[in-house]
């Protein structure tokens, strides 16, 4: 186990450098971000040129990667034009994005599993088929929509919530993006955990359980769940990159000074240590969170092993 | 008994991961005489030679006091700092302050405080964006030559006389120079700036009516009234709060709500219903912005001799009287002439100056064109950045309205260019083979500024690299002009000229708007579409 963590730990090295020298260079494609700091004014040569050699622009594009990378190992992710260094922003929005991704995979591990579970027991009778429908409305809203729809409903019609996020993102307003942002992932979760409840529903353990005379509840949750869950965890371990990733549009409608809110500001004003500082942190977001999937494996179910 | 342990393992882990990443909370300032407002985040660091947009621009003016400020009604430049500026030649021009001013931080304004900033501007090892806006000082080209080092540190222009006195030098005549001086890159700056420059960037210090209480980089900027402000334009409120939206429509809806007292950009998408929303507390008032496209007159097919008739054509094709009432909802007036209404008359504004050729008339259009040599290779595409602003409806409405006129689908298309800084990059290398959307927005309340930066030979605004030598010496003449009237009248005498050539169709001045709650009272717009935040009353 230790020597397979070792191991994949070590292949994520290469992901690391092939991913960064990727978005380094789609970044830099878009071209020379300094004519847009001048607004529509055409920059003076003399100070642009003076900004480009500030900024490492003046170099040809692997020199300048070279650099970058030199940079990062030093912990140094650059600047933002504003001034702010790039760990800075980071620092500041990362715990954010974090906080309502967090929420959101709670609401969606909490809610998603339970309706999937009571419909999957019922396959084929009303709770399953609404279930079904309802899963199938969500998947196919877009998220601004249901996102502007609910902000508008809970935060002008109802007044229940506030419509926009404080600076400081507390928990207890997190909660509306966060159901938002779960909406689509949590139509997966539910219809993932049905199919797989059904599918199990009828296995020989769960005959065997039932009929030492274990109470449906324990056979429920021990034995049929737990065997279950695989898949499920799986496609939660992906998205919880997805989901910091995409929390662009969620964070944009609720006004979070998140990573979407950085990342969305970098790309208008291409710049470039911005974009390519948050990617790779999400790159290696993605990566840790397929191992800790990868490794619950093994505590679901007993019969796999690492090597 | 193992499954017990990954329980609460699991439990751990999520309630350390809320734990650890709830921190710095604690919102609970007070609110009482605070008005709270949108913002969006200004794209550089706030010190005034470095701030070129109006985000960072309306921090500045709350911060800061230059020596002249626009009067927020009507436009006109007023001294502030400066008990007189003086002039016998139009170029040398001796500044007498007023005294009593001093920085929120308690340091004297003086003359020093003014030179010191305008050196500091100037030098290109400084890198600030403004630098351009010194350029009419003497020895500008020491401080920030073409390429190379500086060959010196200090504009020899500027000359302190004593506390309270500094005398300017220009390197040619500029009547209105003195006019130009409520612009934020000419603001006087403390001693702390130039001694603790990041301390400085994170709490701004300056002499205007507010002072930063808290700095919150692209989240939010707290200011408080500065309660010994020396000026007769103090707050009229206890601080604002400028917080950072990404969503102009999130922050429209917290107007709703009642989350947020002011927002300074209402969204295209919330115009049909705004009146019913917010009935009175609603603005829409001119600004000093005006809508052009642009053609490449570097390109031979848009610039040859008779092509004048192919551009006012196409400018006689366009229908903005409907573009403006049905995707704008009025918030826009069709332009007649290369200024705005702002400017008022005396300020050089005239309505109509573009003549006929600013009136829709799609038949004239069509025999123009023809004449002109027709669009080069029968269609054209007009360029805009699709990533702000919402450009696309009215450039599709624009092209819908040219084809129509020519009775030709294919005559226009728009070309979307995917951000901002892609599209400058574009024009400003020259690679544009159609017209393209451009807009001005003033820099200080002068026909001046909305003529020369954009169509003088060379000039850093002109995109189209328009050069025409009667222009230039026009603008020239009314430059040098002392009598504000006779510059005035030159001034749209150069005007009639781009009337005849057409290097840009003048589309439409934009208004500002604005929407605020019940909570505040006595809000307006400035000539800058920027709210008079000082004037604001909390009731």
């Amino acid at each position: 186990m230790g020597r397979y963590v070792i191991r994949r730990l070590l292949q994520m090295i290469p992901v690391f450098i092939g991913s960064t020298f990727l978005i380094f260079f789609m970044v830099y494609a878009l071209g020379d971000p300094v004519a847009a700091m001048f607004g529509d004014r055409a920059p003076d040569p003399a100070t642009a040129a003076q900004i480009r050699r500030d900024l490492f622009l003046d170099e040809p594009l692997w020199k300048q990667y070279l650099h970058y990378m030199g940079q990062i190992f030093q912990g140094n992710f650059g600047t933002a034009f504003n001034g702010q260094s790039v760990t800075e922003l980071m620092a500041s929005s990362f715990p954010v994005t974090l906080r309502l991704t967090v929420i959101a995979i709670v609401i969606e591990m909490v809610v998603g599993i339970v309706l999937g579970v009571f419909s999957g027991l019922r396959r084929g009778r009303d709770v399953d088929t609404t279930v079904l429908v309802l899963t199938l409305v969500v998947v196919s809203i877009p998220t601004f929509v249901s996102g502007y729809l609910l902000q508008f409903l809970f935060g002008v019609q109802w007044g229940w919530a506030a419509p926009s996020v404080a600076p400081e993102a507390p928990l207890n307003e997190l909660l509306l993006p966060g159901l938002v942002l779960a909406l689509v992932s949590l139509a997966y979760v539910t219809r993932l955990t049905r199919t797989s409840i059904a599918e199990n529903a009828r296995a020989d353990y769960v005959r065997t359980a039932l009929a030492k005379g274990l109470p449906r509840r324990r056979v429920i949750t021990r034995h049929l769940l737990r065997n279950s869950l695989i898949p499920v965890v799986t496609f939660i371990g992906t998205d919880i990159g997805a989901l910091m990733g995409g929390a662009i549009v969620t964070e944009r409608i609720f006004n979070i000074h998140g990573v979407g809110f950085q990342l969305y500001q970098g790309v208008l004003r291409q710049n470039s240590p911005t974009v390519v500082g948050f990617v790779t942190i999400l790159v290696l977001v993605f990566l840790l969170a397929n191992l800790l999937v990868d490794l619950l494996y093994a505590v679901l179910d007993p019969r796999i092993r690492y090597a | 008994m193992r499954r017990a342990t990954c329980a609460r393992w699991g439990g751990c882990a999520v309630v350390v991961a809320l734990v650890a990443t709830a921190c710095g909370g604690g919102a609970g300032a007070s609110r009482s005489g605070v008005v709270s407002s949108s913002w969006g985040d200004p794209q550089n660091p706030l010190e005034p030679a470095n701030t070129n947009e109006v985000q960072g621009g309306k921090v500045l003016e709350m911060l800061f006091r230059g020596l002249k400020r626009y009067n927020p009604k009507t436009g006109a430049a007023e001294n502030v700092i400066a008990d007189r500026i003086e002039t016998k030649d139009s170029r040398n021009f001796t500044v007498t302050l007023k005294k009593g001013w001093t920085f929120s931080n308690g340091e004297k304004v003086t003359a020093r405080s003014f030179v010191d900033a305008w050196n500091y501007g100037a030098l290109l090892s400084n890198k600030q964006k403004n630098a351009a806006f010194f350029s009419y000082i003497d020895g500008f080209a020491q401080v920030h030559p073409d390429s190379g080092r500086p060959r010196a540190r200090t504009l020899s222009g500027l000359v302190v006389k004593g506390d309270h006195t500094f005398t300017v030098k220009l390197n040619q005549k500029f009547s209105s120079w003195p006019d130009t001086l409520g612009y934020a890159a000419f603001m006087p700056l403390p001693q702390a700036f130039f001694r603790h420059h990041d301390a400085w960037l994170g709490n701004p210090v300056g002499n205007g009516p507010y002072l930063v209480d808290s700095y919150d980089k692209g989240s939010v900027l707290r200011m408080r009234k500065w309660q010994k402000y020396p000026g007769d334009d103090p707050a009229r409120n206890g601080g604002i709060d400028l917080r950072v939206y990404t969503d102009n429509n999130t922050a429209y809806t917290d107007l709703q709500a009642g989350n947020i007292d002011l927002v300074d950009d209402v969204p295209a998408a919330q115009l049909t219903h705004v009146k019913a929303d917010l009935g009175g507390r609603y603005l829409n008032q001119p600004a000093g912005i005006i809508q052009t496209l642009t053609f490449p007159m570097y390109d031979k097919r848009w610039n040859h001799p008779g092509a004048e008739k192919l551009r006012r054509g196409l400018s006689m094709a366009i229908d903005r009287d409907q573009i403006t009432r049905e995707i704008f909802h009025r918030t826009r007036t069709p332009a007649t002439d290369w200024t705005s209404p702002v400017l008022g008359a005396h300020g050089g504004y005239k309505a109509g100056l573009c003549g006929d050729a600013c009136v829709f008339n799609p038949v004239r259009a069509k025999q123009l064109i023809k004449e002109g040599g027709g669009i080069p290779g029968g269609s054209m595409t007009l360029t805009y950045n699709a990533d702000t602003g919402s450009h696309k409806d009215w450039v599709d409405a624009l092209c819908n309205s040219v084809n129509k006129s020519l009775e030709d689908d294919n005559a226009c298309v728009g070309n979307p260019v995917g951000t901002f800084a892609d599209f400058r990059n574009k024009i400003t290398a020259r690679r544009m083979t159609g017209p393209f959307r451009a807009g001005w927005q003033m820099d200080y309340p002068l026909i001046q500024n909305f003529l020369q930066p954009l169509y003088y030979t060379d000039a850093s605004s002109n995109d189209g690299k328009f050069s025409n030598r009667a222009f230039d010496k026009l603008v020239n003449e009314a430059n040098a002009a002392t009598d504000t009237r006779r510059a005035v009248a030159t001034f749209q005498d150069s005007e009639k000229i781009l009337a005849q050539q057409m290097p840009a169709i003048p589309l439409w001045y934009q208004n500002g708007s604005a929407g605020y709650s019940d909570r505040i009272s006595n809000v307006s717009l400035n000539p800058f579409s920027v709210p008079v935040y000082n004037e604001i009353k909390v009731n």
